[in-house]
């Protein structure tokens, strides 16, 4: 083989599909089939894990840290539902997208913004425009429903031939459809010279810039894409649940997703993903043990992860999730509190 | 003589302390020009704002005749002008390959591409095989960077700026911390770059300096001291004095 195939063959490793990972999806898949009584809780932790997909795309790969994605979640959820609730578009998939863009606009005009600080910076804009569309939200009542949110969602059949039913099986296989549909976009974006650039960005801002890379832009352009992607996470939790209500843009849902990050790890895509299992999964187990406490045991566990490190607990805790990530990634895990992998 | 890349009257302060005085240089095309000068006398400055990192406060920079002064640092690469750091800035969680790559793909256009997958153009490939090899890398391409020896890593910093094909490349302090048995490879590298690059060199290791450069402009305290021949400036009292107690010029 000569050194430019061999090089060509080297530099698409990563991009190539690695048999963890179908195995992932088919699991995924079988979920739908062999747990017909869980349909809610697990549409709930696809699209969260849609959404720590979306924050792992610029905190995982372009380094931008945010405790406000709820902002965009929030946007996609209430424009999904504004349109359902007017009728102005009644196909779901249709007003999902449109959902995404609304939310896409959002990031847009924020991530000029985001951009100026650095991390703490960074932190506190994201929170402050998070907190700004909560208040909105409550303040325009007459489009938003205040406090009562959006109510009496009537939603119309998917592609108008499959109808939500009560057991949530269609808006489950609904929702894995497009988280599929997503993650099968972002691993293409991640693995292009674009992604790329990400990396390295957040690698080496001044190195990124002294080989030519647009900096800025290429921040941009990741923030508005993520944003879309949190829209569309917001807009299937409308869609799928027929509620829209201020709790979409609340703080807990921002620190959530940093959390299911924490414990999945970033960088690699699966992380949001199999953050949000794990994450739902010790919710669910700690609210049935203690259902006053489960939060304490939460924190625990996350303070655990912090304090005990990633370097121990590979070798401990998280030696499966680790077996896991390497067969799904193809690289090592990062599974750390994301400020400190600078 | 074509000029490369020129400063007019170039001036930096931070704070109360003015770092570059009055500096006016003239780097002539394929010139291998030596920017020397003791410790804290403000070189690496100089570098930082001829690539856009620092606002100079008054003062142009020209690139082949163009105003640059005002350009960002990613636009000045773009139009020829590239550099290696004095410690090395790389992507530490990034190998060889995929360091390199990047840097080619953002010359070629192909940076923004966020479809088609890395590794899928076979020109970007050929390229990055050919500095891969001309530098030392091949064997290391799928490294993570941070695991490189420090060698290694030096010839991937150079490497890097190589990619980006400069027309006027800065070296600064390119064999800064190479152990003895790896100096070879990197003199050899900065040796065999191409005529038609002109090549400024910021440099503490005066054999480097005395062996290399066919130009060297002296800076002390942010301003121009002399500058000339190699042969001139090593006989030049001034410059003796500069460097007396320091280091000792030998031709």
């Amino acid at each position: 083989m000569s050194a430019s195939s061999d090089v060509g063959f080297h530099a698409q490793r990563q991009a190539r599909w690695h048999y963890g990972e179908a195995a992932f999806w088919l699991v995924v898949l079988a979920c739908g089939f062999l747990f017909p009584s869980r349909y809610l809780i697990m549409t709930d932790i696809l699209r969260l894990a849609l959404f720590a997909m979306s924050l792992d795309l610029i905190l995982g790969y372009a380094g931008i840290v945010s405790l406000g994605h709820a902002a965009f979640f929030g946007v996609g959820a209430y424009a999904a539902g504004l349109l359902a609730l007017h009728g102005i578009i009644n196909e779901p998939v249709l007003a999902l997208i449109a959902a995404g863009l609304a939310a896409m606009v959002l990031g847009f005009a924020a991530s000029f913004l985001v951009i100026r600080g650095v991390d703490l910076t960074r932190l506190m804009v994201t929170l402050g425009i998070a907190l700004l569309l909560e208040a909105l939200a409550e303040r325009f009542s007459n489009i938003t429903g205040g406090t009562d949110g959006l109510q009496g969602i009537d939603m119309q059949p998917i592609l108008g031939q499959i109808p939500f039913d009560m057991f949530g099986k269609a808006g489950f296989f609904y929702s894995l459809a497009v988280l599929f549909v997503l993650f099968l976009l972002a691993r293409r974006i991640v693995h292009s010279p674009f992604g790329l650039s990400l990396r390295a960005i957040k690698n080496n801002p001044l190195r990124a810039a002294a080989i030519g890379i647009p900096v800025n832009r290429r921040l941009i352009a990741i923030y508005t894409v993520a944003a879309f992607y949190a829209g569309i996470a917001g807009a299937l939790f409308t869609q799928t649940t027929a509620i829209a209500s201020l709790d979409v843009f609340a703080f807990e849902r921002s620190a959530d997703l940093m959390l299911v990050l924490v414990i999945g790890g970033t960088g690699y895509l699966y992380g949001g993903l199999i953050g949000a299992v794990i994450f739902r999964i010790l919710q669910e187990v700690f609210s049935t043990i203690t259902p006053q406490y489960w939060q304490f045991w939460i924190g625990l566990v996350l303070v655990v992860i912090v304090l005990v490190g990633r370097q121990r607990l590979h070798y401990g805790v998280l030696y499966l999730p680790n077996l896991l990530i390497k067969q799904i990634g193809g690289r090592k895990a990062i599974v750390t509190v994301p400020e400190s992998d600078a | 003589m074509t000029i490369a890349l020129e400063t007019r009257n170039l001036e930096k302060t931070f704070g109360g302390l003015r770092v570059t005085r009055d500096l006016s240089l003239r780097i002539a095309q394929g010139a291998r020009h030596a920017l020397i000068g003791p410790n804290g006398a403000g070189k690496t400055t100089v570098i930082n704002q001829l690539t856009g990192v620092l606002k100079p406060n008054s003062g142009r920079i020209l690139l082949e005749g163009q105003d640059i002064t005002d350009l960002p640092v990613h636009r000045r690469v773009l139009r020829g002008l590239s550099r290696t750091f004095q410690i090395n800035q790389l992507y530490a969680d990034l190998t060889p390959l995929e360091t390199i790559g990047l840097a080619v793909s953002e010359r070629l256009g192909h940076g923004g591409d966020w479809w088609r997958r890395m590794g899928t153009r076979s020109d970007v490939n050929g390229e990055i095989a050919d500095l891969l090899t001309r530098f030392h890398l091949l064997d290391v391409m799928n490294e993570q960077t941070v695991t490189l020896p420090y060698g290694k890593q030096r010839l991937l910093e150079i490497a890097v700026a190589i990619a980006a094909k400069p027309r006027v490349l800065l070296l600064d302090e390119p064999a800064a911390g190479v152990p003895e048995s790896e100096r070879h490879d990197i003199l050899a590298v900065v040796g065999s770059l191409p005529r038609d690059v002109t090549v400024l060199l910021i440099e503490h290791d005066m054999d480097l300096v005395f062996s290399f450069a066919d130009r060297i402009s002296v800076l002390v305290s942010g301003a121009l001291l002399t500058e000339g021949p190699p042969d001139q400036v090593a006989r030049d009292p001034q410059v003796k004095a500069v460097y007396l107690g320091e280091e000792a010029v030998n031709v």
